[in-house]
């Protein structure tokens, strides 16, 4: 490395959730890829420190199959257990209670999702879902709709992150609601995500100049034609976003300003 | 000892198995690793650190599960 290039300030930042201190600000989702190779390469390019995982049934039929432990190390990236396909509060709380005996920890993303095509956050079944995990002791990371205050119940009932949506769930639409997550932000004090929508690098980098803590994503990086590249172009993105946000960007000016001095200029 | 056997279920599907088995030869019997799986009995997790002394009974629905891909 250029020795005139200090560190940058990404190098040194981080964020915290539940007590436990990153320094990536990319999750990613371990779904959708080819196979298990192409998982853990994309996760290794992502330089995602913690991933999503689902809970299912082992193949009776099939013992001997590869399993996601054998490519993905939880020793080496922190698998947090999601609530995918759960409908009800009950749902939830079983699967993530086979998680937690499974995989040993308590720190999980809860989603709770209403009918196709929307696959919209249900927000009172997400309610009711969360009350029922943090008393039985989980610390949970929840997917909620833009709804500010849904979001504020969802805090002050004790989730340790807040986690809107930017668009549904694998649209790849990127960042339709810039101003409703930035009034998210201004009002939650624990971690803010934003988790489903992102579609390419530019939304990453979008969500995080918002001032986001981190970016969840999956489909972005798996349904990308060359998901170990996009995975390594995400991790750039959320840096960038990040550093941008740290930056201060400039303000907007209705109108241009020269980047020249408007003296010394030859004349004839 | 007496010839007894076991129906139960797993995962949904019906089995029958020679008994007495506990939880940690029906994982060894079917071929998972129990360190790679969870077990929950009649809805109720049953912790790895009791695996072989967790006995299985006549009617008892069992789910094996591990990790997945997903978002």
């Amino acid at each position: 490395m250029d020795p005139r290039i200090e560190p940058t300030a990404a190098d040194e930042d981080g964020w915290t959730v539940a007590g436990r201190r990153f320094r990536s600000r990319l999750i990613v989702g371990t779904g959708k890829y080819k196979d298990l190779e192409q998982t853990a390469a994309a996760i290794e390019a992502s330089g995602a420190e913690i991933v999503t995982v689902a809970v299912r049934r082992v193949n009776l039929a099939d013992p001997g199959a590869p399993m996601l432990q054998d490519y993905v190390d939880p020793k080496r990236v922190m698998y947090l257990p999601n609530t995918a396909g759960c409908h009800t509060a009950q749902e939830a709380v079983r699967t993530l209670r086979l998680a937690r005996e499974a995989g040993g920890w308590n720190l999980v993303k809860l989603e709770v999702l209403g009918p196709p095509p929307t696959l919209y956050p249900d927000m009172a079944a997400t309610v009711e879902a969360a009350a029922a995990l943090i008393q039985d002791g989980f610390e949970v990371m929840v997917y909620c709709a833009d709804d500010p205050v849904a979001a504020k119940r969802l805090e002050a009932m004790g989730c340790v992150a807040i986690m809107p949506l930017g668009a549904p769930i694998g649209s790849g639409l990127g960042i339709q609601n810039p101003a409703m997550l930035s009034m998210l932000i201004e009002q939650t004090a624990v971690p803010l995500l934003v988790d489903a929508g992102v579609g390419t690098a530019s939304d990453a980098a979008i969500a995080m100049e918002l001032g986001c803590d981190a970016v969840l994503l999956n489909s972005a990086i798996a349904m990308a034609k060359d998901p170990i590249r996009m995975a390594r172009a995400m991790r750039l993105a959320v840096e960038a976003g990040r550093e941008a946000f740290l930056a201060g960007r400039m303000a907007r000016r209705m109108g241009a300003d020269p980047s020249s001095p408007l003296t010394g200029l030859i004349r004839r | 000892m007496k010839d007894t056997t076991l129906s139960l279920t797993v995962n949904g599907e019906a089995r029958t198995l020679a008994g007495p088995t506990s939880v940690a030869a029906l994982l060894a019997g079917l071929g998972f690793d129990a360190r790679k799986v969870a077990v929950e009995r009649n809805e109720a997790i049953v912790p790895r650190s009791v695996y072989g002394e967790t006995w299985l009974a006549p009617g008892d629905a069992l789910e094996i599960v591990h990790f997945i891909g997903g978002g």
